[in-house]
């Protein structure tokens, strides 16, 4: 057989044809290189913009603009025998009155009694219940003030009429709290009821701890449901399944459900805990049941991994000692997968602790300003806490809201982190 | 319908024929000029991973139609030595190379030479036949194609069969030729590959241990046509097996550790080689 | 006794048992001459005791709660209200409410037959006061028992450990049939209460009907009093919220997958794969938030640029955030597509003189074609299903519209507002949304399953 190769010669090579040819095919090499690195920017440009501008939003929340007043706890309002029942936002107006002796008019006095958050008569209420000789004292005290001075003195918000909203303070309550901040009796401090008080309709006096615990008897309830199940499932399928009809339908079917939409689970969860068993609504149990569904098969599928990764000599060696198989599984092959099922658990519940739209359709959207006090008591979460203070018209909730996604983030970061060094800590190469 | 083609195919073998019959004639007086130029030739080369000081110090070159077989235990730098030829190691990160390396008297890892006109000179069989995922005719139209070698169906379909042809695949293949690549037994892969190559046509085709994973069947196939491609290119071929590089090469060079240790005709280097340690590794002391 | 407390009896008496039979089992090993004449080890006789115990226990309590209620309303119902026994259900789940209203609150609904309801629903409370003595008393005797009879028969020879083995056995299967349990339950409970649905609204009204207004008019004579069920909105708003998320995810996640896995070093790689898979661990009522903080004001204020009118709650908003939201889906599942081509191909494509990017069209990207179809089909599938970016920054209207600077709704919206704050079950407002649930689950169902079957073949073709 004759060679039928068509010579070659460098002259093709050489030929301007294919330098210039050489030339527009380097060029769409780079501008290919430069769409790739583009689109890598612009989704780190959008990791940072979401992160930044949660931040810059939700920083000011952990602040809250005091003003301090001298409470004269006057024994005339002061009725020993009805002491929770008084009149204390009557101290804070005389108060307040004192400081501004001009005012005189009556809707004038009004307006400068609405500085001091509504929520100054249910600290003093607390503290003369806690201390009845404080009656007939005059005590110096720092009130938080109502949320629109909060944002007039931290962002300046509020001065001038803005376009399409309309502040709701007066000059003259501007004007007043000027003098004050001049006096040096207004000063931003550390917001502590922003962690230690419920829900409420006043910005000032919101706080997350009653979506915390929520979230935290959910995600408690989650992790004593989920995880047990969950491991036992991944080593039933890893270790003991027969590789039948059976046993490949529930593998679809964990795949599947790991990408059901959440809406869905909460469908699940109204008609059957709620509709079906009768369980009560808005409460973390049933919140916890419905996150379980959702995170047992992400448990599944990575403690079915982290079974894999052990090696079979593991589980030959103690079968070869005349252990059984389940005393092989339970004594030698878990205890070796128990790392990579832990990070499974954290990541799922670190998953279930961000979901927002089952929970909504199983009631926890309610208004509720009590913290809970076990699984039973109707409560709401952290992400259905941030749902409902977006949805709400003051400026300062929107801070509020960027507040608590800040704790929202920090606590899935942490739930990661802790997964992450757990793999890297447990990992083992075989 | 297959009859019709291999009429067709007849057909171009045909007028192939005719064609490179001239082609042959000329050939046969370039090939006189340039017998004893080199092609490539490698100066000083050194080269490292990371730390890791893989080639050392390593000249040799390459002649015009000659197999050059570059032998050696495992890990002595053979096959890194070879993908510097094409610089396919600037894909690994880590790989820093010094020295220099010269096609037809062009400095190939200076700027102004283009590493695509490179490869598509220098071309490359490897280890492992990896054809594409793709039908048997675009595997081996894919380099035409992407130089622009051919601008019509006709002018790929000559390529593509006639180079199918030369590595003894048409006649095997010829009615499953859009048949997936992946779908050929490991010999027909490899030579697959090797019609890949030539399709570019090359000067200088580079193998890293192309029979390695083959029966000896199909390395008896692939020697052969080795030995039938020298008439028309360089070949340098990495092989771990003595034999093979005693039957197919004209030169021997052999590595140790990253040097060189000797380089000469095979003849010599086999029977009577000039180092001791190239000497124990023929003789089977260690390797 | 509360259910913390028949907890802890339950564990506490589990225990129990597990010690007396582990006792019982080592004095019997005495007697014969050592641990090592028992079949089992002793623990195994425990666990089999504690098991005996508890699993009866708990079958039982499970099987009662779920038939008493039952049993108590008809024993109630036929008592005193016999002449109802013709009446139609809804009447009877009315008189029920009432009922148990009543007796968990003092409150009564209404003022006619107060008398007879009073003492219907203390009769009630009795019943299940009565019936949880008895249900308490009933699983600790019986469990008690059986546990206490094997406790009894304890002998060397009793294989305790294979009985052990198979009920770890039959727990770790049971586990693992969660799912399946999971699956039936989404698909009944959405499946029953749609048939309720499609019994008062057809199907076809629901499936090709244009219009979509489930409010149902308090006064009989205002339009739409019936509401208007036609689901088509519903849908191209879904989608085209979907298809603007998609047209944002796909480019920038199927590039940046190309680059980080193609071109960028180990050093860009180990640092930017993870920043960008931030993005997939943040909660998507955090992207909510973000589209009408930043988004919507920032595509308002770039449309007023343009001279175009962009709605504050616009399919464009919503799609964008949701985009960004999908991109580490779409990069990290192509990603694990394309790095697991083997690295010969792409060795061998270069050797031939192709260019990088050449190599990435050519080879790269068709022959991890399937894979990236099967992530993209999941990236769909999970777009169609996000539900608080859109309840957030798409709005409420159903508007049938292919514009995206407009407000449009999406199926999963109108589930959650059909759905929120409602009380009764069997208006058609309500059914709506698990009609609605249907369909989403059925179209995520096939898109997934397509998706992992595609993704299966794939990944097997390269083992």
């Amino acid at each position: 057989m004759s060679s039928v190769q068509i010579q070659q010669s460098k002259a093709v090579w050489e030929s301007p044809q294919f330098k210039k040819r050489l030339k527009k095919r380097n060029a769409a090499e780079l501008r290919f290189k430069y769409y790739g690195l583009g689109a890598v920017i612009l989704g780190l440009i959008f990791v940072l913009s979401l992160f930044v501008s949660i931040a810059v939003n939700g920083f000011s929340s952990f602040w809250q603009t005091q003003a301090q007043i001298d409470i004269y706890f006057d024994p005339d309002t002061l009725n020993a025998d009805d002491l929770a029942g008084a009149n204390y936002g009557k101290l804070v107006k005389q108060a307040m009155y004192k400081q501004f002796p001009d005012v005189t008019k009556r809707n004038e006095k009004r307006e400068l009694s609405r500085i001091i958050s509504i929520g100054a008569s249910f600290i003093l209420q607390r503290m003369v219940i806690n201390d009845p000789s404080l009656i007939g004292t005059t005590q110096t005290l720092w009130f938080p003030v109502d949320d629109e001075f909060d944002m007039l003195y931290k962002h300046d918000i509020g001065r001038n009429v803005e376009s399409g909203a309309p502040s709701r303070l007066s000059i003259n309550q501007i004007i007043w709290f000027d003098q004050m901040v001049d006096r040096g009796s207004i000063e931003s401090r550390f917001n502590k009821t922003f962690f230690t008080a419920g829900d409420s309709r006043e910005p000032e006096l919101a706080g997350l701890r009653g979506a915390l615990t929520g979230s935290f008897l959910m995600i408690l309830v989650t992790l004593l449901i989920s995880f047990p199940v969950g491991a036992a499932g991944a080593c039933y399928l890893e270790e003991f399944a027969p590789r039948n009809k059976l046993t490949d339908l529930i593998e679809i079917n964990i795949n599947n459900l790991a990408a059901v939409p959440s809406v869905v689970f909460g469908l699940l969860g109204l008609a059957v805990f709620i509709n079906f068993f009768g369980l009560p609504r808005s409460v973390p149990l049933v919140g916890g049941l419905v996150l379980s569904l959702m995170t047992i098969p992400t448990i599944i599928i990575a403690g079915r991994a982290a079974l894999r990764a052990i090696p079979p000599s593991i589980r030959e060696g103690a079968l070869a000692l005349g252990a059984s198989k389940t005393q092989t599984v339970m004594q030698e092959v878990v205890p070796l997968a128990m790392p990579g099922f832990l990070t499974g658990t954290i990541i799922g519940l670190a998953q279930a602790l961000g979901e927002t739209a089952p929970l909504l359709m199983i009631g926890m959207v309610a208004f509720i300003v009590d913290i809970p006090s076990g699984p039973l008591d109707p409560s709401t979460a952290l992400p259905v806490q941030i749902f409902l203070w977006a949805d709400s018209p003051e400026r300062a909730f929107l801070e509020k809201t960027s507040g608590v996604i800040l704790i929202l983030l920090s606590l899935l970061i942490t739930m990661n982190v802790v997964a992450v060094y757990l793999r890297r800590k447990f990992e083992r190469r075989w | 319908m297959q009859t019709e083609t291999n009429v067709t195919v007849e057909k171009e073998r045909i007028v192939i024929h005719t064609d490179t019959s001239k082609f042959d004639a000329r050939k046969s007086e370039v090939n006189q000029n340039v017998f004893i130029e080199n092609r490539m030739t490698a100066d000083n080369i050194d080269v490292y991973y990371s730390d890791n000081h893989a080639i050392k110090n390593v000249s040799l070159e390459i002649r015009a139609n000659e197999v050059l077989a570059i032998i050696g235990p495992s890990g002595c730098g053979k096959s890194t030595f070879l993908r510097c030829l094409n610089r396919i190691n600037d894909i690994i990160d880590s790989c820093r190379i010094t020295g220099s390396i010269k096609l037809d008297g062009k400095e190939i890892y200076s700027s102004d030479f283009d590493v695509v006109e490179l490869r598509a000179r220098v071309g490359m069989v490897f280890q492992k036949p990896n054809p594409f995922p793709k039908s048997i005719y675009d595997n081996v139209a894919y380099g035409p194609r992407l130089h622009s070698l051919v601008s019509s169906r006709a002018e790929t379909d000559e390529i593509v069969y006639s180079c199918l042809e030369r590595v003894g695949l048409l006649s095997e293949v010829s009615d499953r030729i859009q048949n997936s690549g992946t779908e050929l037994s490991g010999g027909q892969q490899q030579r697959l590959c090797i019609a890949r190559a030539i399709a570019v046509q090359p000067d200088v085709i580079l193998m890293d241990e192309p029979c390695s994973a083959l029966d000896p069947i199909a390395t008896a196939k692939i020697e052969d046509l080795i030995d039938e491609l020298r008439s028309q290119y360089s070949i340098v071929i990495v092989t771990h097996s003595m034999q093979q590089a005693a039957r197919v090469s004209q030169r021997t060079a052999y590595f140790n550790l990253g040097e060189l240790i000797e380089l000469g005709d095979t003849s010599q280097v086999f029977t009577n080689p000039n180092h001791q340690l190239t000497e124990d590794y023929i003789t089977g002391k260690f390797g | 006794m509360n259910a913390w407390t028949l907890t802890i009896i339950l564990l506490v008496m589990s225990s129990l048992f597990y010690a007396v039979a582990k006792k019982r089992s080592l004095r019997i090993a005495e007697d014969i001459g050592g641990i090592r004449y028992l079949h089992s080890a002793p623990r195994y006789y425990g666990v089999v005791a504690a098991a005996l115990f508890a699993v009866p226990a708990l079958s039982v309590l499970g099987l009662w709660v779920s038939v008493d209620e039952n049993i108590i309303v008809r024993m109630v119902l036929s008592e005193f209200f016999a002449d109802m026994q013709s009446a139609d259900q809804a009447e009877k789940d009315w008189l029920v409410s009432q009922i148990q209203i009543y007796a968990h609150t003092g409150q009564l609904l209404a003022t006619e037959n107060a008398q007879v309801l009073k003492a219907a629903a203390d009769r009630y409370q009795h019943l299940v006061d009565q019936s949880e003595t008895l249900r308490n008393a009933s699983i600790l005797v019986l469990g008690a028992v059986i546990s206490f009879v094997f406790v009894l028969f304890i002998s060397a020879k009793i294989r305790a450990r294979v009985i052990a083995e198979s009920i770890i056995k039959l727990f770790l299967l049971a586990s693992s049939l969660i799912a399946i349990f999971t699956t039936i339950g989404i698909v009944l409970s959405v499946l029953f209460e749609a048939i309720l649905f499609f019994q008062k609204i057809p199907v076809r009204d629901f499936l090709f009907g244009l219009e979509w207004s489930p409010q149902i008019a308090i006064r009989e004579d205002q339009v739409g009093s019936s509401g208007l069920f036609g689901s088509v909105p519903l849908f191209t708003g879904t989608l085209l919220v979907a298809g603007v998320a998609m047209s944002v995810a796909v480019p920038v996640g199927l590039l940046s997958a190309i680059y980080l896995a193609e071109y960028a070093s180990t050093k860009v790689r180990s640092f930017a794969k993870p920043a960008l898979e931030i993005l997939a661990g943040v909660p998507t009522v955090v992207y909510g938030f973000f589209a009408i903080l930043v988004v919507a004001p920032l595509l308002r204020d770039f449309g007023l640029v343009l001279g175009l009118d962009i709605a504050r709650e616009s399919a464009l908003a919503a799609g964008v955030v949701m985009g960004i939201m999908i991109i580490p889906f779409v990069s990290s599942l192509t990603d694990d597509v394309i790095t697991a081509l083997p690295q010969s191909i792409r060795e061998a494509s270069l050797a031939c003189g192709a260019t990088k990017s050449e190599t990435i069209k050519k080879v790269v990207l068709p022959a991890a074609l399937p894979g990236i179809v099967g992530s993209l089909l999941l990236a769909v599938s999970r777009a169609i299903g996000e539900t608080m970016i859109v309840l957030m920054a798409a709005g409420l209207a159903a508007r049938l519209t292919a514009n995206p600077l407009e407000s449009v709704t999406t199926v999963t919206v109108q589930i959650v507002t059909l759905l929120v704050g409602d009380q009764e079950f069997d208006s058609a407002k309500t059914l709506a949304a698990f009609a609605l649930g249907l369909t989403l689950f059925v179209a995520t169902l096939l898109l997934n399953v397509t998706a992992l079957y595609i993704v299966r073949k794939y990944s097997e073709q390269y083992e």
